[in-house]
Parts: C-alpha cells; structure tokens; sequence
C-alpha cells in the first residue's frame, strides 16, 4: 500500500462506479482494547461483501481522508481515517486508515469480484 | 518436569495464539517424542498489524499469516497441524453445536490424553472464548473415565482474583530458544513485541525471563458449566 494521493484514489473510485460492486468496510480498535485499557469502550463493524452500485464516489480531505460513496437514492457508504491504498493484482481498491503505529483502524475495499 | 502424555491436541484460533504461552511446553513433548496436533481455526485474516509503513493488506494478511504458521510449526518441529478454515472475529456467530462437533472429531481422530485451548472467560478475545468454549463442551460430554486432561491458559486481568495461581506451571528454559523463533515466526505480529523482549531479556529482566522460561495452565474446572 502507499500513503493516499487524493487524485490518483479519485480517479480509481471513479472507475468502480455505476456497476455493481462488492464492498469490505471495516473500523476497529482491536480485540484488545478494553483489556488494555478497561476504561476503553471498544466499539466496530465490518462488512464483507454488500454488493451495491454507487453513482458517485468521493475522497475528501488530507489524509486521514474521508470516502464517501453514494448509492443512487437509496443511501450511502462511508469511511473516515484513509492514509493508505492499492489497486491490488486482482484490481480490487483497497483503502485503509492506519494508526500511528500504523494498526489498521478502518478499511473499506472495492472489487468487481466477492473478497474470498 | 512435565508430565509425559501420549498425544497432546492444541486448539486456539489465531496463528501465534500458540507462540507465547504454549509454544515452549509443544515442543517439548515433541522432543520428548510425543506427538502433538495444533488445529488453528482461522487464519487471523482481521490482525491490525499490517507493518508500518504497511507491507500487507487486509486482502494478502491470511497468505502472510498462514505462512507464519507453517514457519512456527516448523520451528517447534510440529508436523501435524490443522488449519480449519473459520473467519478471524467470526467464531462466536458459528452454530454453537457444529463447533463442539468439530473439536469431537479433533479429539476422537487424535485420541489425546491432553487438551489445551483456552481457559473459557478469561480468555480476553471473543474468538478465544468460542474456541475454549466449544473444546470445554466437546471434553465434558465424554465419559468421566475416559476424558483427557485439559489445560487453559487464562490471562484476563481478573484471572488472578478470580482463578487463583495456575495449578500447572512448566519449565520450557530447555526449549526457550525454540519458543523464541515460534514467536519469530509470526512476524509480522509479534514485531514490536519481539523487539521489546529481546532488550528485556538482554538485561536480564525477571519478568521477560519468567515469561519466556515459564508456561501457566490451569486445569479446567468442569463444575463451571459449558456442558
């Protein structure tokens, strides 16, 4: 992966959009959190394979950027916290945000294909 | 001294969950000839350690990791290892009953006289409590007489308070060399932690020492529930 260029990004998510798609969104703090500290509300969720169709699809802002995908009328896809990504050798997008100790705290993954 | 068994059964869910407190007391039943079977349930597919800078991806981490897990196996010189195919985070959601079927079959395959997995809520991540869980039904439903041993390794923050000293403590100083390169094996998660050990234990730290010469399982309490 390698620290995100918000146009090159831009121009990969434009290349998924208007087609049917299948989608990994993720955020976590990990499964240790709350034993660490346990004061930590530990709190996530992930997707693996929504199959949606998105008219437009924007990355926003500095990285840690924000992806925001619309999904026509029906409704949205979202993820704060993006520094890296890759177009992968199965020509899946991959975004993801990395910590600073570069943990993965969210991802959220694009690919004309299910992720196996 | 520990105690010689016929066949030993490992059963956790992520690669490297045998590394740091079981990696020592597997191989050493291995040399003393004993076989021993490792089934690791998932591939740890959800680890947030994916370098930094990141050299992995969330999509290429279970290649990186299953790999790792080959490479620890082969440090502790473990020839029968079983990758059983669940999701990392998932293994709570499977059905409870299919899951204590799967450790039956381990155990009927393997015929151990020891099992080791997790010590069921104290065992932190909730897919180490599904494991511990499923193992702990899958030895109870066995006839007293026959049922093997079964050791936990607890290490919640309330395991003292509530569990007490562990009623088994073995010495690995022997084969701690052999614990260290399982936990080299898992690299690519067990980086920074290797990195802060290894200073430890070039100063000497009893800590760092105890941690790597010692391995602490309690033996399960079938009173506790989980039938």
């Amino acid at each position: 992966m390698e620290p995100v260029k918000i146009e090159a990004v831009q121009e990969l998510i434009n290349r998924f959009a208007n087609k049917e798609v299948y989608i990994h969104l993720e955020t976590t703090n990990g499964s240790y959190a709350s034993h660490f500290d346990e004061k930590f509300f530990n709190a996530g969720a992930f997707i693996r394979n929504a199959k949606v169709e998105y008219e437009l699809g924007k990355i926003i802002g500095d990285p840690p950027s924000r992806v925001g995908l619309k999904l026509g009328s029906l409704g949205w896809i979202y993820a704060q916290g993006i520094t890296h990504y890759e177009l992968d050798d199965q020509g899946r997008l991959l975004m993801a945000g990395h910590d600073h100790q570069g943990k993965l705290a969210v991802s959220l993954q694009i690919s004309d294909t299910p992720f196996e | 001294m520990i105690e010689k068994e016929s066949h030993v059964l490992v059963v956790f869910p992520h690669p490297d969950d045998e590394a740091f407190g079981v990696s020592g007391t597997i191989a050493s039943h291995i040399k003393s000839g004993t076989g021993v079977t490792y089934a690791c349930l998932t591939l740890g597919q959800m680890g947030r350690n994916l370098g930094n800078p990141p050299f992995a991806t969330r999509e290429s981490l279970p290649e990186i990791r299953k790999k790792e897990l080959k490479a620890a196996a082969n440090a502790m010189g473990l020839t029968d290892l079983r990758m059983m195919g669940l999701r990392d985070k998932t293994v709570e959601f499977e059905d409870d009953e299919k899951m204590v079927n799967m450790m039956q079959s381990l155990i009927e395959e393997t015929n151990p006289s020891l099992v080791i997995t997790f010590y069921p809520d104290y065992c932190v991540h909730p897919d180490h409590e599904a494991t511990a869980r499923a193992v702990v039904r899958a030895v109870h439903r066995m006839d007293e007489t026959t049922r093997p041993k079964l050791h936990c390794v607890a290490f919640a923050n309330n395991t003292g308070e509530e569990l007490g000293e562990p009623d088994v403590v073995n010495d690995v100083t022997e084969v701690m060399d052999i614990k260290l390169n399982a936990m080299r094996a898992h690299i690519s998660q067990t980086a920074w932690m290797l990195e802060d050990l290894e200073k430890r234990l070039g100063e000497n730290d009893p800590e760092a020492i105890q941690w790597v010469t010692q391995e602490r399982f309690f033996n399960y309490r079938f009173d506790q529930g989980y039938e």
